[in-house]
């Protein structure tokens, strides 16, 4: 039999939300173009580790493929970043996978980002047009405005800025990067415009935006480019405005 | 209001550690440059500082407070953080972490240089025409030169990236381009007023080397 190229992985594993983390290593069946997900598929159908022992299988989640779903986000050698677009080919060997540490664990690389669902109810991240009656057509946009909310609305709440960010963690109640940018996204809109106050006082409150202390890493690690720092700025441009009005006229 | 708490402690840490703090920080070094032009110009502006009309009021008010609320609170929010710098090198987060440094290492040196100084003139140990005298002697410890050097290069570091960070948290500078500009202007603001601040501290070490030969 012809000698079989393998990638070994260092992977941080968890057997339940409450247990101690540990790590395991594996030897995987090298091929052309794999990505990392393609290589934890490779445990799956035979989960033996590197020490040759039978163990269980790495559980992780995934969903597109493609980098537009935001499932698989996992720290890849020190980086928080998808899965699916990881090539081992760019990646340096062996390659260590964790799981996100700002979110809870569930099981090996999987977390729980409810926090980031809550936070996206909280700033009221959506337009309300439902009604009784029909409301007509909506507003017309123009169209560099539509562009830059296009940019805003790739966000595909992946985790990645909040595992980047210093100020995320245990000790503060930061919603995160990501949200300033959905604030952004629907104040924008001239219908969501109609709840801008609403979304202002959201980020005003507990863990908003005065937790922001401007290391700017969430716009360099997040994948779809979203420009976060710059919305987290224009926002705050907005609450200077909003806090004296409310300060002056109430 | 009570939800907006943690929005108005920042803002207002934010806005004093420019006015009165940062204001007073260069007024405070400027004032020192005199020592340069020798012990009678330098004593001569001590003496007019000190005469100004309701003196404690402004020390209070305008440098005491201001520094202890945004020394404590600028504790809290350091704290808070956990830096990242191993998997983030970039230049903010750098900055980042150095500005919450540079802090702790600011709040260490004031408390200390406070007590030499001001606290001194206040128990009557020291007179005020006696201030350039007293710097001099401080200052020809080969120890505490080095760490008035580091406590004043940390201020101002410190100060002139907080105007950088002040001027994102007001919303001022907002995109890439205006926030990469204000980072050049901070960082030569750095450099000029750290030349004031160290010019100072050369003068009253010349003086104590030109006294111990
Ligand atoms: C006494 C000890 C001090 C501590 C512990 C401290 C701490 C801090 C911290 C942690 C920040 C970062 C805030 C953030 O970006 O979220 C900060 C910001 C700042 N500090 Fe200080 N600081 C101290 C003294 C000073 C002094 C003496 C000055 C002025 C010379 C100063 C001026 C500033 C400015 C202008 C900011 C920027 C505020 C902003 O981000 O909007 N600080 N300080
Ligand atoms: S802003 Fe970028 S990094 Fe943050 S959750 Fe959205 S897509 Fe991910
Ligand atoms: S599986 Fe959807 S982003 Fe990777």
């Amino acid at each position: 039999m012809s000698e079989q190229k393998t990638v070994r992985l260092i992977i941080k594993r968890q057997d339940g939300p409450d247990s101690q983390p540990y790590w395991e290593e594996f030897d995987v069946p090298y091929r052309k173009n794999m990505n990392v997900i393609s290589a934890l598929m490779e445990i799956q159908r035979n989960p033996v580790n590197a020490k040759g022992q039978k163990t269980r299988p790495v559980v992780w989640e995934s969903n597109c493929l493609e980098e537009v779903c935001g499932a698989c986000s996992m720290v890849i050698n020190g980086r928080p970043r998808q899965a699916c677009t990881a090539l081992i080919d760019k990646l340096e060997k062996p390659v260590r996978i964790e799981p996100m540490a700002t979110f809870p664990v569930i099981r090996d690389l999987i977390v729980d980002r409810s926090r980031m669902f809550d936070a996206l109810k909280r700033v009221k991240a959506w337009i309300p047009i439902d009604g009784t009656h029909d409301l007509g057509p909506g507003p017309r946009i123009p169209e560099t405005e539509r562009q830059w909310m296009y940019e805003l609305s790739k966000c595909m709440t992946c985790g990645v800025c909040l595992e980047a960010c210093p100020n995320v963690n245990a000790k503060s109640s930061f919603m995160g990067p990501f949200i300033f940018s959905q604030v952004q996204r629907f104040n924008m809109h001239p219908t969501g415009a109609m709840h801008k106050e609403e979304r202002l006082d959201a980020i005003m409150g507990e863990g908003g935006l005065a937790e922001c202390g401007n290391a700017q890493n969430c716009v360099q690690a997040c994948p779809k480019g979203i420009p976060l720092t710059t919305s987290i700025a224009a926002l705050n441009w907005e609450l200077t405005k909003y806090s004296l009005k409310k300060w002056l006229r109430s | 209001m009570s939800s907006d708490r943690a929005f108005v402690y920042r803002r207002l840490h934010s806005l004093l550690g420019v006015i009165p703090v940062g204001a007073f920080l260069v007024e405070h070094l400027l004032t020192n440059y005199f020592a340069t032009r020798g012990e009678a110009a330098y004593t001569e502006k001590v003496l007019w500082l000190n005469n100004l009309p309701f003196l404690i009021l402004l020390e209070v008010f305008f440098i005491f407070l201001p520094i202890l609320f945004h020394g404590v609170y600028g504790l809290y929010i350091a704290y808070q953080a956990k830096p990242n710098l191993g998997s983030f090198g970039t230049f903010r987060n750098t900055m980042f972490v150095l500005q919450r440094v540079t802090g702790v290492l600011t709040l260490i040196f004031i408390a200390w240089h406070v007590w030499e100084t001001r606290v001194q003139v206040a128990l009557g140990n020291v007179a005020k025409e006696e201030l350039y005298d007293l710097m001099v002697s401080i200052l020809s410890n080969g120890w505490m030169f080095a760490f008035y050097l580091v406590g004043v290069i940390a201020a101002v570091f410190h100060f002139a990236n907080g105007l950088w960070s002040f001027l994102v948290s007001w919303g001022i500078t907002v995109g890439p381009r205006a926030q990469r500009i204000s980072t050049y202007v901070t960082m030569v603001i750095f450099v000029f007023v750290s030349y004031i601040g160290v010019a100072a501290l050369l003068a009253f070490r010349n003086a104590a080397v030109a006294l111990g030969s």
